[in-house]
């Protein structure tokens, strides 16, 4: 018996231990080097939500000077919350300056967290609660206006009249991201129909798949779908040749012919200011916004996707519209 | 709107689909099930499932071959199975922890695997729907259940199979014999070892086709964690279905089929809540098990290691 306790714990470290692959543990750093940790939800290759954070450590590491300056590491497909708050309080301790939870899932942790280590920042996204903490930032995007972008140019490219949306749930992100994108098409043309289907999950990919295939069925020639189980209805939509439109991460990679644009965070600009505030000793109390004025929101047409001279200047006039402010896109 | 729900197009959409989403679970479950008949309680499903469909995804992806895909899933499950078979046969350990161990090393290896071997996810052209002549010419009907891909067919068919092998087959009787009193079975002269070691393994093979079935049959991507907790609702399933492979399609089918209502309703938006609608299948289920609550008991030796008595 004793033998077979012994053998499970094993196996039980073994396989934490494999799931925290992701984990890239690096030697202690100069003090002049910036060090970032991020824990996310989903993996960094998931066309989504983890990935467009990934992807701007990746940019701003770049930026500032590579690994020598700017030092980062992280935690995906941390999806239990009391992992996360493990790994957030493990950053914290190994003396990070600044420790991402990006998750909307990680505030009540970060929240009890972030009082015991004052001399870290911490940033929580996507939110726009810093919870009073000054040395908590927040962030968001206003993922409204790149969904108002894709709601007109779906509006424009539909045939059938008919638009399908898979979301996970009904809140934060991806509900501001459905309106924006159901008032893009309503501005456009009102004789649209707008068929919603929130599938109450974030990482169910067959019912994401079969959400699709139900819009599909119900006589979609394009749709949309925000979070990471989507790619469950890009499948779909690739199969059956119906436009799609992406947000969050560019997705075009995975349907070139039938992805016309997508909404990409480009988080970057929002963790400059972070970091340049840190810098200069102030650790949080502030909350940002990614949107198209600012470049935090960038749409990023599928250049493999034949778009209409029309339709693509149209969506840059909405662009301009939304940046300038004369587009005051009205939410539900 | 509610009436709108009521059209040809919509109750062939349900069906369809229902059929389709019961599909992983069917699987799962009559693996389950056999396991679960001689006594073994495998909660590693969802570990197993995962790692079989990232195996038939990544095999199909590189050589072209779905078949090859599939046959590399089979052959994960089974490994899996034997490890399983190993720690619960020879080292007696508790059946639920451990169950829950190869959970978690199926998740955090598929993930290791994927993030390592891929770097993104990708799609595959999955197997084919097949058009059954004629069958699937009948309006409606022909739509529903004749114009699916092959491991759809194969998930229905395993029902019938599983029936015969559990009930009318001798290998069936050493199952349950070995399920209910594994002592007196192995007065008759039944390794009960080697009994348990076929289920697990079989529960192993077959877990893997579920995993393959959502990766390169139904969905036809990879990614992360996608079984998404059907692993263990398979293991609901078998419990819901009394340990009959009947019982468990019919549990299977209930919980696709409402979950395929549920989609159509917020596509035709009938005004409820979305929160409230992704919970009608769960709720439905437990509804429907409180209301026909059987008279079946498990099988008595679930759980328990067998020890020979010297």
């Amino acid at each position: 018996m004793k033998k077979s306790l012994w053998f499970i714990s094993v196996l039980a470290l073994l396989s934490l231990v494999l799931s925290a692959c992701g984990t890239q543990a690096e030697k202690p750093a100069a003090p002049e080097k910036f060090r970032v940790a991020v824990v996310m939800p989903s993996a960094i290759n998931d066309l989504a939500f983890s990935q467009s954070m990934y992807d701007a450590l990746v940019r701003i590491q770049t930026e500032m000077g590579g690994p020598e300056k700017f030092e980062f590491v992280y935690s995906d497909g941390m999806f239990v919350v009391d992992d996360a708050a493990a790994a957030i309080r493990d950053y914290a301790t190994q003396g990070y300056n600044l420790v991402i939870a990006h998750g909307s899932q990680y505030g009540s942790s970060l929240q009890e967290i972030a009082p015991d280590f004052p001399n870290t920042s911490f940033a929580w996204g996507t939110t726009v609660d810093t919870f009073g903490q000054p040395n908590i930032f927040a962030y968001e995007a206003a993922s409204h206006e790149g969904g108002y972008v894709n709601g007109v140019l779906a509006a424009t490219l539909t045939k059938s009249k008919v638009i399908g949306v898979v979301g996970p749930i009904e809140t934060g992100d991806a509900k501001l991201y459905v309106d924006g994108f159901k008032a893009g098409v309503m501005a456009t043309d009102p004789t649209v129909q707008v068929n919603v289907n929130y599938i109450g999950s974030f990482s169910d990919v067959a019912l994401a798949s079969e959400a699709a295939t139900t819009h599909i069925a119900a006589g979609a020639d394009a749709m949309t779908g925000t979070a990471q189980m989507v790619v469950g209805a890009i499948g779909k939509a690739k199969e059956a040749n119906v436009l799609w439109f992406g947000t969050q991460s560019n997705q075009s990679s995975l349907a070139p012919n039938i992805v016309v644009a997508s909404q990409v965070y480009h988080w970057e600009v929002v963790l400059r200011e972070m970091i340049s505030l840190i810098q200069n000793g102030t650790l949080g109390g502030k909350s940002f916004t990614a949107n198209l004025a600012n470049g935090g929101e960038v749409i990023e047409f599928n250049p493999d996707y034949p778009l209409d001279a029309n339709a693509k200047a149209l969506a840059e006039k909405t662009i301009q519209g939304i940046v300038d402010g004369s587009i005051k896109i009205s939410l539900p | 709107m509610i009436s709108d729900l009521f059209s040809v197009t919509v109750l062939i959409g349900i069906l369809a689909s229902g059929i389709r989403l019961a599909t992983p679970y069917l699987y799962a479950a009559i693996g389950e099930t056999f396991s679960q008949k001689s006594g073994v309680l495998n909660l590693g499903v969802e570990g197993q499932m995962l790692l079989g469909a990232f195996a038939a995804f990544y095999v199909s992806l590189n050589t072209g071959s779905l078949w090859l895909g599939l046959l590399t899933a089979m052959l994960v499950g089974a490994l899996m199975g034997l490890a399983m078979a190993y720690v619960t046969v020879n080292l007696q350990a508790q059946q639920g922890i451990s169950g829950i161990g190869f959970y978690l090393f199926g998740l955090g290896m598929s993930d290791l695997l994927f993030q390592r071997l891929m770097g993104t996810v990708e799609t595959v052209r999955g197997f084919p729907k097949i058009y059954i002549p004629f069958l699937s010419d009948i309006p409606g009907i022909g739509e529903i259940f004749f114009s699916q891909n092959i491991l759809v067919y194969g998930a229905y068919l395993l029902v019938p199979l599983a029936w015969f092998v559990l009930n009318k087959t001798t290998l069936g009787l050493k199952i349950r014999a070995v399920g209910e009193n594994p002592d007196a079975a192995d007065s008759l002269g039944v390794n009960v070892g080697r009994i348990r070691y076929f289920t697990i393994i079989l529960g192993g093979t077959l877990s893997g086709i579920a995993g393959a079935s959502l990766s390169i049959a139904l969905l036809n991507v990879f990614q992360q964690n996608m079984t998404s907790g059907q692993g263990f609702i398979a293991v609901a399933l078998v419990y819901f279905g009394a340990w009959r492979p009947a019982g468990v399609l019919g549990g299977a089918l209930l919980f696709s089929m409402v979950n395929s209502l549920q989609l159509w309703m917020q596509v035709k938006s009938v005004p409820i809540p979305s929160d409230i609608a992704v919970m009608l299948p769960y709720v439905l289920t437990i509804l429907v098990l409180v209301a026909t609550v059987s008279k079946v008991r498990a099988p008595s030796a679930l759980t328990k290691p067998f020890e020979r008595e010297n």
